[in-house]
C-alpha cells in the first residue's frame, strides 16, 4: 500500500508546481502592458549598458557653436546651454538612475528587511524599540527625509544612495515586519523550532523564502519609486552633481529655456516616466501573478 | 473610546518629540556647517577662527548639542521659532506669513484629490473589468507615475507660454484679488492633486474589491437588496477603513509633493522655504518647518486612529 500511495503522491506533488508556474507565466504575460513594461526595462537595460556605443556624442563635450541648437539631423534632440548633445546625455542619464535605483533597492531592501525580519521574530522589547525607530521616521514624507539628508551631506552620487537608503528603509522594515509576524504563526514554524532549528536557520530557510513573492512585488515598484525620488533630488539642486548626466537636472537646466528649447526639459522628462511606468507595470503583474488571494480569480 | 483617545494623544506626543530629536540632532550630526555656509554666502574674504566662533556662540552652536536641544524646546513652548542664521531675522514671521499660502495650495489639492480619486476607485471595483474600469485604472496607473515638477513644466508650457490661458507662476493672496489667485492656482493645484487622486483611486479600489468579496457581501446580494444598498450600505461603509488610512497618508504625499510643486510654480509657500533652508542649512528654518510637518502628520495619524475607533467597535476594546 505506501508503495503504490507513493507512486500516487509523486505525480500529485509535482502537478500543482507546474500549473503554478504555468499560471504565473500566463498571468503575467497576458497583459499587454505587463508585457509592454518588461520590454522598456530592457530597453532601457541596453541602453544603459551600451551607452557610449549608442550615443551620438560625448555627453560631457561642450561645442559652443552648437550650443542651444534646436532638433536637427545632426542633433537629434537639439543641445543644451553650453552645447552639449541631449539625446547623448538621456543616454548616459539612464546610467545614473538605474544604477542609482538598483544600488538603493538592494541596499534598502537588505537593511530594512533585516530588520523588520529581528523585529517581527523576537517579538518583545526589541520589536518595540526597532518599529517604533521606524514609526518615527515614516513621520517624514520619504521625500522630505531624502532631501534634507542629501542636502546636510552635500551633492554627489554617494550622498544621494545614503540619502534615498535611509528614506526607504522603513518602507521594507514595516512589510517584512507585518510579513514575519503573519508567517512565525504557521504550524511548519513550530515543527521547525521544535526539531531543534537554530533561529538563523529558521530565518533564512522559512521566513525569508516564504516572504519573497511580496517582496519581488515590492522591490519591482521601489524600484519606480527610487528612479523618481532621486529625480527630485537632482531637480532641487541637491542630487547628482553639476557634470554627471541625470535626468532629474536636465529638466531643471531646461527649465531656463523653456519658451525657445522645451526639448531640453520635456524630453528627459519623459525618460523618467517611462521608466518608472514600467516598473510599475511590471510589479503590478508580479502582484497578480504572485498573489495567493487572486488565486483562481486570474 | 476616551481611553482610546487618550493613549492615541499620549503616543502621538512621543512621537512628535522624538521626530523633533530626529531632526535636530540629525542636522548636527551630519556634515555641513551653517556658520561656514554664511560665510561663503556673504563672500566674506577675510574671516578667522574667532569671528567663526563668535558667531557660533551667537546661535548658541557652541553649547553641548542636549542643552541647544533643551533651549530650542524651551523657546519653543514658548512661541519663539528662533533668529535666522542666514538672515538674522524672525524664523516665526515668515513662517506664519508663508504657512497659510501652503495650507491654501495643499488644502486645496487634498481636498480636490480625495474627492476625485476615492469615487472613482469605488467605481472601478464595482465595474470591475468593464470598460470604465479599465480606463481609469489605466489613467490612474500613469498618474502615479507622472513625475510632478515635470507635468508642472509641460503644463506651464502649453497653457502659460503657447495658449497664454493662464499665468504662469506666482502666488496672489485670493483677499487681494480673488480672480487672479484662483487662475494662479490652477496649474499648481492638478500637479499637485494628481498624486493623490490616482493614489486614492488605486488604493480605494483594492479596498473596496477586497471588501465586495466578502461573504457578507454575497448575503447581501441574495436577500435581493438593491444594488444601491449593497454597495452603499454594506460595501463602502465596511471599506471605509482602509479607505480612511488614505486620505491619512494623502497628508504626507501633499507635504512631500507641495516642496517640489511650490519650487516649480515659485510659490512662497514652505516648501520653498524648506529647499532653500536645507541647501542653506540653515537650522533654525529647517527644524521649525520640520516641526511643523511633523504636527501635520502626527495629527492626521491621529484623526485615522480615532476615526477607527469610531467606525469599528471592535477596535475600542482592544
Amino acid at each position: 500500500m505506501s508503495k503504490t500511495g507513493a507512486q500516487n503522491t509523486v505525480p500529485q506533488e509535482t502537478a500543482p508546481r507546474v500549473s503554478e508556474f504555468r499560471r504565473f507565466r500566463r498571468v503575467f504575460l497576458n497583459r499587454r502592458l505587463v508585457v509592454f513594461g518588461m520590454v522598456v526595462i530592457l530597453v532601457f537595460v541596453v541602453v544603459a549598458i551600451f551607452a557610449p556605443l549608442l550615443a551620438p556624442y560625448d555627453p560631457y563635450m561642450p561645442d559652443p557653436n552648437y550650443a542651444l541648437s534646436q532638433p536637427s539631423q545632426k542633433h537629434l534632440l537639439g543641445t543644451d546651454a553650453i552645447g552639449r548633445d541631449t539625446l547623448s546625455r538621456i543616454i548616459y542619464g539612464t546610467r545614473t538612475s538605474l544604477m542609482i535605483g538598483l544600488i538603493v533597492v538592494s541596499l534598502a531592501a537588505t537593511i530594512g528587511m533585516s530588520l523588520g525580519m529581528i523585529a517581527g521574530y523576537h517579538g518583545g522589547w526589541v520589536y518595540t524599540v526597532i518599529m517604533r525607530a521606524i514609526d518615527v521616521l515614516m513621520i517624514f514624507p520619504m521625500i522630505l527625509l531624502a532631501l534634507i539628508i542629501a542636502a546636510m551631506l552635500g551633492e554627489g552620487i554617494r550622498n544621494v544612495i545614503i540619502a534615498l537608503t535611509i528614506g526607504m528603509v522603513p518602507v521594507y522594515a514595516r512589510l517584512m515586519c507585518s510579513q514575519v509576524l503573519s508567517i512565525k504563526e504557521n504550524e511548519y514554524i513550530m515543527a521547525a523550532r521544535t526539531i531543534g532549528a537554530s533561529n538563523p536557520h529558521i530565518m533564512l530557510r522559512h521566513l525569508v523564502p516564504n516572504s519573497i513573492p511580496t517582496l519581488i512585488v515590492v522591490i519591482t515598484m521601489m524600484l519606480g519609486t527610487t528612479v523618481l525620488a532621486e529625480a527630485v533630488l537632482s531637480f532641487l539642486g541637491v542630487g547628482i552633481e553639476p557634470p554627471t548626466a541625470a535626468w532629474g537636472s536636465m529638466v531643471n537646466d531646461g527649465r531656463q529655456y523653456l519658451l525657445t528649447n522645451p526639448m531640453l526639459s520635456f524630453t528627459p522628462g519623459l525618460a523618467i516616466m517611462s521608466l518608472v511606468f514600467a516598473f510599475n507595470m511590471v510589479g503590478d503583474g508580479l502582484r497578480d501573478a504572485l498573489d495567493p488571494r487572486l488565486r483562481g480569480l486570474l | 473610546m476616551l481611553a482610546l483617545i487618550i493613549r492615541r494623544i499620549i503616543l502621538a506626543i512621543i512621537i512628535l518629540i522624538a521626530a523633533t530629536l530626529l531632526i535636530f540632532f540629525g542636522m548636527r550630526l551630519l556634515p555641513g556647517d551653517p556658520v561656514l555656509m554664511l560665510v561663503t554666502k556673504n563672500q566674506q574674504q577675510e574671516f578667522n577662527e574667532e569671528y567663526l566662533l563668535e558667531l557660533r556662540h551667537q546661535h548658541g552652536l557652541d553649547k553641548p548639542m542636549p542643552v541647544q536641544y533643551f533651549n530650542w524646546a524651551d523657546d519653543v513652548l514658548h512661541g519663539n521659532f528662533g533668529v535666522s542664521i542666514l538672515t538674522q531675522r524672525p524664523v516665526a514671521d515668515e513662517l506664519f506669513r508663508r504657512l497659510p499660502i501652503s495650507i491654501h495650495v495643499g488644502g486645496l489639492a487634498f481636498i480636490i484629490g480625495h474627492i476625485l480619486g476615492i469615487p472613482a476607485g469605488i467605481i472601478c471595483a464595482v465595474r470591475r473589468g468593464k470598460r470604465l474600469d479599465t480606463v481609469i485604472t489605466t489613467l490612474a496607473n500613469i498618474g502615479i507615475t507622472i513625475p510632478n515638477f515635470w507635468l508642472g513644466i509641460l503644463m506651464m508650457y502649453a497653457f502659460g507660454f503657447q495658449l497664454h490661458f493662464l499665468p504662469i507662476m506666482g502666488y496672489t493672496s485670493p483677499f487681494d484679488d480673488f480672480w487672479l489667485s484662483t487662475r494662479q492656482l490652477i496649474m499648481p493645484v492638478i500637479c499637485l492633486a494628481l498624486f493623490p487622486i490616482a493614489g486614492a483611486a488605486r488604493q480605494a479600489r483594492s479596498a473596496m474589491l477586497e471588501v465586495m468579496s466578502q461573504d457578507y457581501i454575497r448575503t447581501a446580494w441574495s436577500k435581493g437588496l438593491r444594488e444601491r444598498t449593497v454597495i452603499i450600505r454594506h460595501g463602502i461603509k465596511n471599506g471605509m477603513i482602509p479607505i480612511i488610512t488614505l486620505a491619512g497618508m494623502g497628508i504626507a504625499s501633499i507635504i512631500g509633493g507641495a516642496v517640489v510643486i511650490e519650487t516649480v510654480f515659485n510659490i512662497p509657500g514652505l516648501g520653498r522655504l524648506l529647499v532653500s533652508s536645507v541647501i542653506n542649512q540653515d537650522y533654525p528654518y529647517v527644524q521649525a518647518i520640520t516641526l511643523f510637518v511633523a504636527v501635520a502628520v502626527v495629527l492626521a495619524n491621529l484623526i485615522v486612529d480615532i476615526s477607527y475607533g469610531w467606525l469599528d467597535p471592535r477596535i475600542r476594546y482592544r
